[in-house]
């Protein structure tokens, strides 16, 4: 039990990162969840590990991590519901070219 | 609460708002709509009634009927009622003209629903508004009869209507933001350092904390507020456009009533609380106003618009009343509110008149019409009446009005005062002026477009709101002085001792 | 005396005005015709009642019989309207000797224009007049809102029925509302009045602030017992005084109470037709005649005389004032003399000689003073006023003949019509003698008084009056010869030939003829002076007034009527060249009179040009383009603005998170820089 917090956080770190990264740089709907859902399990992980080393004792950060991935679950699947609707209705899914619905 | 005969003048409307919700067909809708007004008739003469037979009795409280519930009790903020003479006059006011409203949009068309929905929805503002003595809930009663306005408007109103309900929604809420920041100011310091504080208009004055220095900021903004409002020049030009392009009823009550809380707002608000500042600052406005009663009939003169003619005229008219709260003396401040009351009445039924035309000859320009006394006799006579009322006709409201507040603002002996009274007077000559041109060019004469012959009259509803509305006028015309004492009462010495008030 | 009476003679015509105006459509023709006639008969009977008992009663409410004057005596006043506690209009009803004389007045043109209407209100063939009973129930409004003017206790109520009277003049002069020239009139009529009733409430305002009562009584009586009062000159000084004690008691050179005094008087000027605010009188002319009769000659056109003489006590207290009143009526009467003298149009003449008979009762007012003959050119006014209400109503119902069988206005069309309407001619010879102040018809008398009066403050203004009473019989008589006489009159292809009218028109012209005949020698220095002292203390009788002549005065005033009357014989007896020479040889002068001197036209000038198209039209354009365009440049500019920033809003949520993720470097690197 000697591996400093520092081991976890800097993977953790790096996969958010990935996360941002993926966001900015993809004009694919499917690809910018996933980028989403990237973020969300690191932050995921950060909160375990906090958990873990801080507080001991305690089970606030578990019982937030369950949270935070049920609602994941769900909103994964309203996007993708959204995303399959868009797609059908445009037979594309790039956000750059879903501008129907701006000002 | 329910026990408070105030409360229900809030709780008719939320009710027949529920009762229009879920009607079906035109015929349900005009029965709600009138069952509805006419047991808020009823309930303000009631409540007339009761309050005649208090103050008889010797009770000279300055608000009677008071009533306060908690609301948000961090802020203080209550829903406080309470009514004198002025408040039960326009609460009268209020509800012939949403009655005569109604009838007036007997056909209105299309969505007849929301309109009266929304419709009724700006009466629960305006009734809320004129039994609040609590700053924040008659703020938040004013908001709620001015918003209703862009949709009425918007939607069923005609001509240029997207662009008149966006100005007018934007500049009677830019007074709004003034108010506001009034408001809020007087009521940080609405009690001395220390009391807890308090948006109780009775408290607020009875404290008098607001020092001088305040005043002189508070004031302006507070009058500004409710004068955009009140179509103080040059906050009017709202006023010409809104009326133009709002059908009938929303005309009606919005020229009727709704300019009435400009005028009731700065009086109750602007200088009951700060009447230092009011005594001192007076001419700036009273310029402002001064001009406005000239400038708009001048304006009216040109105009060959019907409704703008009639918006002109409201500008020019609700100045005097302006211009006579300004006068700081009772017996002006008793013309004001007659005025109110006066000018709500006739132009409610100018409004409905000119609606009635419109509808009929589907055009408003006066050049384009002509010799209508031939096909719509009834309709011209009523005119002919209205505009009696408007140029200042003894017998009718609006003479009674207009001399109560020339006496009035000639009890000031300064020059200054002088000047500014015989300007406001010069006002009924350019009255006649346009209203006898608008009679001779739209109503005498021969008939200008032959396609006009086959149109028809007055139906009974239309007759029945314009009858109303006559005898109001008449009444007023007729018996002035129980108006007067009615109205004179809340003018209690011990508010005004502070204004060194006759 | 019992409130009834009174108070009838107030409602009957305002409640058959609103029976006719409401339920008028509901009845027959001449329901509605015989309906008013019964009202305004009614009224006139009670009003006769009144006013007898007023003055020959000997009542000690109505007359003080020890030191022989006649009081005010205050039949009932009700509270209307409280301004303050000492401002209350009052409803309410005067009995005093102009008042009394009024009512007579009032209620027999009206009576006769009642009767008369019946037959002049209906074409040849006896079809009515579209909108009969409309005509009825205006004129039985405008003969309530007369009478209420006249008995007026206090200075607002008058203003009230003024304005009412105003009211009820424009829409009689508009009853022909398909007529855009009737319409034209009805306007201007009403306008022009509203003008001068603004210096009216003005000088009201004045007064009464100062005076703090609008009431007659506490401005110019005093009180006796409880409801009688008497006039009282130390009352008027009172008031002066207050005014000069004011804070403020002279404005721009004048006294503030000379400012009021003129300010009341300019509402009268309107009222009376008097030179500068005339303009309204001719064109109101337009109305149906017997209109014309009622308001346009007898009886609203002599308001203006009958408010200055109501206030006389106040203006005896400004000479200034009274100067004034002198000058306006002097300058009218001359110059309505002079334009009366080339019309063509028959109800025009008339009503530039109305407009100058009025002036002379305006200069009779304005010379009269207490001390010479108990303020005789007082007596002489309201005697005029009576004479003048009789005979120049027949002239008009005498000119309504001519017009309902003629169908024209002018008398080109007429000519010599004095075989074929021999009724209609004597009579209206009978108002031409009056009118011209022939001895014994009611004129003389009463121009006489009022010559009398004029001599005694000033001879200039005698001389100057005494010439426009040659000018009126001049041009009254070239009228009557030019109808009746110059040359034989020509039926026109298609028409009848005209013949008298039926008895609903010419029995009221026999009686106003017979009235006219006699009027002159009621003995009106005992019932009608400005304190209501009699003159003939020592009683009267038939002869009186005839008795009481300044013979030197007569004599002239007979001479230069007489010789008018001749020169008028000689030019338009027969048909003959010498008008056409006159006309010639003065081009200048006879085009200034016929286009009556252009004031219409500078009115024109002023109204259109310099206030609709100077002062109207710019203030709308100001107001849509400057005050408008401001506040129009408000949601521009903030529309502009936002539509510079709405590039940040691209709706792109990648570009969000690249500035979100600027925002977040850039926060953590200044927090890193501060913790360094």
């Amino acid at each position: 039990m000697d591996i400093s917090m520092i081991y976890y956080l800097v993977p953790t770190l790096v996969m958010f990162c990935c996360g941002i990264y993926g966001f900015i740089t993809r004009k694919n709907m499917i690809a910018m969840l996933i980028s989403i859902e990237l973020m969300l399990n690191a932050v995921d992980i950060n909160f375990v590990i906090f958990n873990r080393y801080l507080f001991p004792g305690q089970l606030e950060g578990m019982m937030f991590t369950l949270f935070a991935i049920a609602i994941a679950a769900a909103e994964t699947a309203l996007a993708i519901a959204i995303i399959i609707n868009l797609y059908r209705a445009h037979k594309n899914i790039d956000v750059s070219d879903l501008t129907k619905m701006k000002f | 609460m329910f026990s408070n005969i105030l409360i229900y003048f809030v709780v008719i409307p939320v009710v027949m708002l529920g009762a229009l919700a879920l009607c079906r067909g035109m015929k349900a809708i005009r029965t709600v709509a009138v069952t509805g007004s006419l047991a808020l008739l009823g309930l303000s003469i009631w409540v007339l009634c009761d309050y005649l037979e208090m103050r008889a009795a010797g009770i000279d409280s300055p608000m009677l009927f008071t009533g306060s519930w908690s609301w948000f009790a961090p802020l203080n903020i209550n829903l406080a009622v309470g009514v004198d003479g002025i408040s039960i006059a326009m609460l009268i006011l209020s509800s012939v003209i949403l009655l005569t409203g109604s009838f007036a949009s007997w056909k209105i068309n299309p969505l007849p629903k929301e309109f009266f929905l929304w419709l009724v929805l700006l009466s629960t503002g305006v009734f809320g508004f004129f039994i609040s003595i609590d700053l924040f809930t008659m703020f938040m009663f004013y908001e709620v009869a001015l918003i209703p306005m862009y949709l009425l408007i918007g939607v069923w109103g005609s001509g240029n209507k997207n662009y008149s309900a966006m100005k007018l929604t934007l500049m009677l809420m830019g007074g709004s933001a003034f108010l506001m920041l009034g408001l809020i100011g007087i009521y940080y310091h609405s009690a001395p350092e220390g009391a807890p504080l308090t948006w109780n208009i009775l408290e607020i004055a009875q404290n008098s904390s607001i020092d001088k220095g305040w005043q002189y900021f508070l004031f302006p903004m507070t009058f500004v507020g409710f004068g955009v409002l009140g179509a103080m020049f040059p906050f009017h030009t709202w006023s010409p456009d809104g009326h133009a392009s709002a059908p009938t009823a929303v005309s009606m009550l919005h020229a009727g009533v709704l300019m009435k809380l400009g005028g009731y707002g700065c009086f109750r608000v602007a200088i009951y609380l700060m009447p230092e500042a009011a005594t001192e600052l007076a001419w700036i406005f009273l310029i402002l106003t001064g001009i406005s009663v000239v400038y708009g009939a001048f304006s009216a003169c040109v105009q060959t618009d019907l409704k703008y003619i009639n918006a002109y005229s409201s500008v020019s008219h609700c100045g005097l009343v302006l211009f006579a709260i300004l006068m700081l003396n009772t017996t002006a401040m008793t013309g004001a509110i007659m005025q109110m009351l006066s000018h709500g009445l006739m132009t409610a039924l100018f409004f409905a008149l000119i609606g009635m035309i419109y509808g009929r000859t589907h055009t408003r320009d006066i050049t384009k019409m002509g010799g209508l006394m031939q096909i719509m006799p009834y309709l011209a006579v009523c005119y002919v009446i209205a505009g009696m009322a408007s140029l200042g006709l003894p017998g009718l409201s609006g003479f009674v009005a207009e001399m109560t507040i020339f006496v009035g603002s000639f009890e000031h002996a300064d020059m200054f005062h002088r000047v500014f009274t015989i300007v406001a007077c010069c006002s009924i000559v350019i009255t006649a002026v346009y209203i006898l041109r608008v009679v001779g060019k739209l109503l005498f004469g021969p008939v200008y477009d032959d396609h006009h012959r086959t149109l028809t009259d007055a139906e009974w509803w239309e007759r029945t709101s314009t009858i109303a509305l006559i005898v109001c006028v008449a009444g007023i015309g007729c018996f002035p002085n129980f108006f007067v004492d009615l109205i004179k009462f809340t003018f209690s010495p011990e508010i005004f001792a502070v204004l060194g008030m006759k | 005396m019992a409130i009834t009476l009174p108070l009838l003679i107030l409602v009957i015509p305002l409640f058959m005005f609103l029976l006719l105006g409401l339920a008028g459509n509901k009845m027959s023709h001449r329901m509605a015709g015989i309906l008013g006639c019964l009202g305004m008969g009614t009224t006139m009977v009670l009003a006769y009642i009144v006013s007898f008992t007023y003055f020959f009663s000997g009542n000690p409410d109505f007359v003080d019989a020890e030191a022989h004057t006649r009081l005010q005596w205050v039949v009932f006043n009700v509270d209307w309207l409280s301004f303050t506690d000492n401002l209350v209009i009052r409803l309410g009803f005067l009995l005093d000797p102009i008042a009394a004389l009024l009512l007579v007045v009032i209620t027999t043109i009206s009576f006769m224009v009642h009767l008369y209407s019946m037959g002049y209100m209906r074409d040849h063939h006896g079809v009515w007049e579209k909108g009969f009973q409309r005509f009825y129930a205006f004129l039985s409004l405008f003969s309530f809102s007369m009478l209420g003017l006249v008995v007026a206790t206090n200075i607002f109520q008058m203003y009230i029925f003024w304005e009412l009277v105003g009211a009820s003049s424009f829409l009689l002069i508009g009853f022909y509302y398909r007529k855009p020239s009737a319409v034209l009139a009805a306007k201007k009529a009403f306008i022009v009045t509203r003008f001068a009733d603004l210096g009216f409430l003005i000088g009201i305002l004045a007064l009464s602030y100062y005076a703090g009562t609008f009431n007659f009584m506490d401005l110019t009586s005093s009180q006796l017992v409880s409801g009688a009062y008497q006039v009282n000159i130390e009352t008027a000084e009172n008031i002066k005084n207050i005014f000069a004690t004011s804070a403020a008691p002279t404005f721009m050179g004048a006294s503030v109470l000379t400012w009021a005094l003129v300010l009341i008087f300019m509402g009268g000027m309107g009222k009376s037709a008097m030179m500068p605010l005339h303009i309204w009188l001719p064109d109101a002319m337009e109305g149906p005649t017997p209109v014309s009769a009622l308001i346009h000659a007898a009886t609203m056109v002599v308001a203006g005389v009958y408010l200055v003489a109501r206030l006389f006590p106040l203006y005896l207290m400004e000479e200034a004032s009274l100067e004034i009143i002198t000058i306006v009526g002097a300058l009218t009467a001359f110059y309505a003399a002079m334009v009366a003298c080339t019309q063509v149009d028959i109800k025009r003449v008339l009503a530039f000689s109305t407009i100058s008979q009025i002036a002379f009762m305006m200069v009779s007012l304005g010379v009269a003073r207490p001390e010479f003959h108990h303020g005789i050119g007082y007596m002489a006014s309201m005697f005029h006023l009576f004479t003048h209400a009789m005979f120049k109503a027949l002239l008009f119902l005498c000119a309504g003949a001519l017009i309902h069988a003629i169908g024209s206005n002018d008398y080109t069309d007429m000519h010599g019509l004095r075989k074929y309407m021999p009724v209609t001619h004597i009579t209206f010879l009978i108002g031409c003698l009056a009118i011209a102040g022939i001895i014994p018809f009611a004129g003389f008398f009463s121009k006489d008084e009022i010559l009398t009066a004029t001599m005694g403050h000033s001879t200039f203004w005698y001389i100057w009056m005494s010439a426009v009473a040659g000018l009126t019989a001049f041009y009254m008589f070239r009228l009557y010869y030019l109808i009746f006489w110059w040359k034989e009159h020509k039926v026109r292809e298609g028409h009848h030939a005209p013949h008298d009218q039926p008895w609903t028109m010419t029995l009221p012209l026999v009686i106003l003829a017979a009235i006219s005949c006699v009027a002159g020698f009621v003995p009106m220095g005992n019932l009608v002076t400005w304190n209501g002292h009699e003159m003939f203390p020592e009683g009267v009788s038939f002869f009186t007034n005839l008795k009481a002549l300044d013979w030197t005065v007569a004599c002239v005033s007979l001479a230069v009527a007489i010789v008018a009357i001749i020169i008028a014989t000689v030019m338009y007896r027969k048909e003959n060249p010498l008008p056409a020479k006159m006309k010639r040889a003065l081009p200048a002068l006879w085009d200034w009179c016929y286009h009556r001197f252009y004031w219409d036209e500078l009115y024109m000038f002023i109204t259109k040009r310099i206030i609709f198209n100077g002062i109207c039209k710019p203030i709308a354009w100001f107001d849509r383009h400057i005050i408008d365009g401001t506040m129009d440049g408000f949601a521009i500019v903030t529309n502009k603005l936002s539509f510079a920033i709405r590039g940040f809003q691209s709706g792109n949520a990648q570009t969000y998170v690249w500035w979100y993720l600027i925002g977040v470097l850039a926060l953590g690197g200044i927090t890193a820089l501060c913790l360094l």
